[in-house]
């Protein structure tokens, strides 16, 4: 069921991205994550897999610190990228997102025309010195998004026109025109057919070769094919962290195992 | 998948739980419950449009009077023995002939007119005249004079306002019966107005100083307009418009978008919507006595009016900006976000171009309300008589006294004559074409910048 395992089983030896240590987060009283410690590599696609509600998408948000803007979201411990405590009070967050992007479960364009959504990012970070230079980003961002081919006779339509699953590869394109370091991606294929999310799982493929990508899902399978290194949570917790060929094949922990033969969940 | 299938049931099978083509009870007890529904809703509709037909009608019908005026027209010979003795031509000479010095000569000309008609009248003296024609011609003819000096030794043809019992008269508002107790008029005035209309001399047109005039005395409800209180709410909404968007929309945004929710910013929330129900009156007396009493701005000024309708209609504005600010949905301030805007850019490009529309439709029905109010402009005293002409330029219309539209249609309400009645319902028609108008481009604004996505 998993051979796709089996071809991604040369994982090189890369640095860490992003190291997360004894980090706790609460919803008001709510502990939602509890006590996690993971190291996230560079150049490396790391799939978090896990039963609806185990805090998946909680624990993204906090690596680039969306959490922020949730009143009652308190995070505890330490996440550094690249050595660099993300929560330190020196840093700006608006900065650190520049850094680490995202992709989020719903497809969000701006009711903006599909041109502008691309450039948003570039233009507030003075990516482009001329309309020539933006007009080559945002080319090269849509043809990663896998929807070049798509939009190109109507970059002046509006983003929010598009179907859900061109949308949500125009928010993935959108979030790679910015270059980020590290991408997150929350669930980005939920609203895709299979001929797009082939296409969006080859563009995670692809981004790896310069990114360090995080993506949560919940088909196995997808996990299985994209990501080299995969994190079972549950109930907040991190229950096992490892190879990806590993967890598939041959889980440490009961509840991993139970999980992804589908017991649980 | 067998063949009994696809083939259509036969007739003698009966379906287990009750034909589909018998209502049962439960169902014919809703669809009895949502006729009656309908039937209440329909009614209510009916019901509020009845009332508002009544309320037009009733309106158009008193009011449109007031956008008529009778008019005698008249052939004055303006004397220079009369006007400028010296024969100079001298602006200052002839300045100091008072409108006194003008009244025999429009008499006198209207008189000529009746004798050169023929009409059969025991009046036989000019100033018997006097009756038909507004005290306020005497003074367009020496305004026009004034303008023009060379007039002076000529024989000019003049539509002289007629007196508002001859208007009345023509308009049906006088009639024979009521002039028997009159002493401003009497039967044989009314005879040769009569006569006169049938030569054409005298007759109904439109009204356009009633647009643009300033307010009269009691006693001359002819000349009376609404041009000048026009501007004071002109101005008024002037200043309205200049403060409450602003301040109301940087408050909305702030409260929405940046403050922490803690329990401050929960008792201004509350303290807010209480604003927004508190007497308009009430704002009125603060005015009173922050404005003038306190900080010793001009009392009756547009100025003052518009810093309190300001009071009035911020939370009006603070209210629906922010409940446009929160219909906008927080993927997009997430998305912002994610790209590495800041909060400020996020709102900035993102949030605010989206709830643009319901902040205009919120603010232009904040004016309309302020433009409407009247309460809060007895207590700064911009209700009253102003007789002066318009504000000499931008900044006397701020501060020079003036009254509002509301305020000097209820000042014409109350006066005694009927005439002024007619010019309150008349009023009452401009008032809500400018609420309309409002309205409309309220309304058009909203679908601009919807339509765009
Ligand atoms: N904004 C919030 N306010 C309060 N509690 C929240 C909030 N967001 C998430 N939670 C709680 O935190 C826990 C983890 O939620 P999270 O969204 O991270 O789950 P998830 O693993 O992403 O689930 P799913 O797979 O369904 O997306 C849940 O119990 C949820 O109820
Ligand atoms: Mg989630």
């Amino acid at each position: 069921m998993y051979d796709a395992v089996n071809t991604e089983q040369s994982v090189q030896q890369t640095e860490t991205k992003i190291s997360a240590r004894n980090v706790q987060v609460y919803y008001g009283d709510t502990h939602a994550i509890k006590d996690v410690d993971v190291d996230i590599a560079d150049k490396t696609v790391t799939a978090f897999i896990g039963p609806s509600g185990c805090g998946k998408s909680t624990f993204l948000r906090c690596l680039n610190r969306m959490n922020d803007t949730i009143d009652i979201c308190r995070v505890e411990g330490r996440i550094e990228l690249d050595g660099e405590d993300i929560y330190d009070p020196k840093v700006d967050p608006v900065q650190l997102r520049a850094k680490v992007g995202m992709v989020f479960q719903k497809p969000n364009p701006f009711p903006k025309s599909i041109y502008d959504n691309i450039a948003y990012g570039p233009r507030i970070h003075g990516m482009a010195r001329n309309k020539a230079e933006l007009d080559e980003i945002v080319e090269r961002a849509l043809r990663r998004g896998a929807i070049w081919d798509e939009v190109k006779d109507r970059l002046d339509a509006p983003g929010t026109g598009l179907s859900g699953g061109q949308q949500q590869r125009l928010c993935i394109a959108r979030a790679v025109a910015t270059e980020p370091e590290v991408l997150l991606m929350d669930e980005p294929c939920s609203a895709l057919d299979p001929i797009a999310t082939a296409q969006v799982e080859e563009l995670i493929d692809e981004l790896r070769q310069n990114y360090s990508v995080v993506i949560v899902t919940h088909s196995m399978q997808q996990a299985a094919r994209v990501s080299q290194k995969t994190a079972f949570f549950h109930l907040g917790n991190l229950v096992e962290f490892g190879d990806t060929s590993q967890i598939f094949t041959n889980p440490e922990d009961p509840r991993t195992e139970s999980y992804i033969t589908g017991r649980i969940g | 998948m067998t063949d009994a299938a696809n083939t259509p049931a036969p007739s003698d099978m009966t379906p287990a739980k009750g034909s589909l083509h018998v209502l049962d009870a439960r169902t014919k007890k809703r669809n009895a419950a949502e006729a009656r529904f309908r039937i209440y809703g329909l009614s209510a509709v009916v019901i509020g449009l009845v009332f508002l037909v009544v309320l037009l009608t009733t309106i158009l019908s008193n009011g449109v009077g007031a956008f008529q005026q009778t008019f005698i027209s008249a052939q004055v010979y303006l004397d220079p023995a009369k006007l400028d003795k010296k024969g100079e031509r001298d602006i200052e000479d002839i300045k100091k002939v008072s409108t006194f010095g003008y009244t025999p000569l429009i008499q006198q000309a209207l008189f000529d007119k009746v004798q050169e008609l023929g009409v059969e009248t025991p009046l036989d003296s000019a100033k018997d005249m006097k009756a038909l024609i507004s005290a306020s011609a005497a003074a367009i003819v020496r305004d026009e004079v004034i303008a023009n000096p060379d007039l002076i030794g000529q024989t000019v043809e003049f539509r002289l306002l007629a007196a508002s019992r001859v208007d009345g008269y023509l308009k049906g508002r006088v009639t024979r019966e009521a002039v028997a107790r009159d002493k401003n008029i009497d039967a044989e005035h009314l005879d040769l107005v009569d006569a006169l209309r049938e030569a054409g001399v005298i007759a109904k047109g439109f009204n356009l100083s009633f647009i643009t005039g300033a307010d009269a005395s009691e006693s001359r409800p002819e000349q009376a307009g609404l041009g000048v209180s026009m501007l004071g709410s002109f101005f008024m909404m002037l200043v309205v418009l200049a403060l409450s968007l602003p301040i109301g929309v940087a408050a909305s945004i702030y409260l929405e978008e940046f403050a922490p929710k803690n329990r401050l910013t929960d008792i201004i929330e509350v303290n807010i919507s209480n604003l927004a129900a508190v007497p308009s009156i009430v704002f009125g007396i603060l005015g009173l006595a922050v404005f003038i009493q306190f900080m010793h701005l001009p009392q009756s000024a547009p100025l003052v009016g518009g810093l309190v309708l300001t009071l009035m209609t911020l939370p009006t504005i603070i209210i629906s900006t922010r409940a446009s600010l929160k219909a906008v949905p927080p993927s997009i301030r997430d998305a912002a976000l994610g790209v590495g805007a800041s909060k400020m850019q996020s709102v900035f490009h993102h949030v605010l171009p989206l709830a643009m529309p319901g902040i205009l439709t919120g603010t232009i029905i904040g004016l309309a309300q302020a433009l409407g109010e009247t309460a809060p402009l007895l207590l700064i005293g911009m209700v009253g008589y102003i007789a002066t002409n318009y504000p000499d330029g931008l900044a006397g219309g701020f501060v020079d006294p003036n009254s509002a539209m509301p305020a000097q249609i209820y000042e014409w309400a109350k006066r005694a004559d009927p005439a002024y009645y007619e010019r309150a319902w008349g009023g009452i028609i401009i008032l809500l074409v400018f609420l309309m108008t409002m309205n409309i481009i309220a309304i058009l604004l909203r679908r601009r910048f919807e339509r765009r996505w």
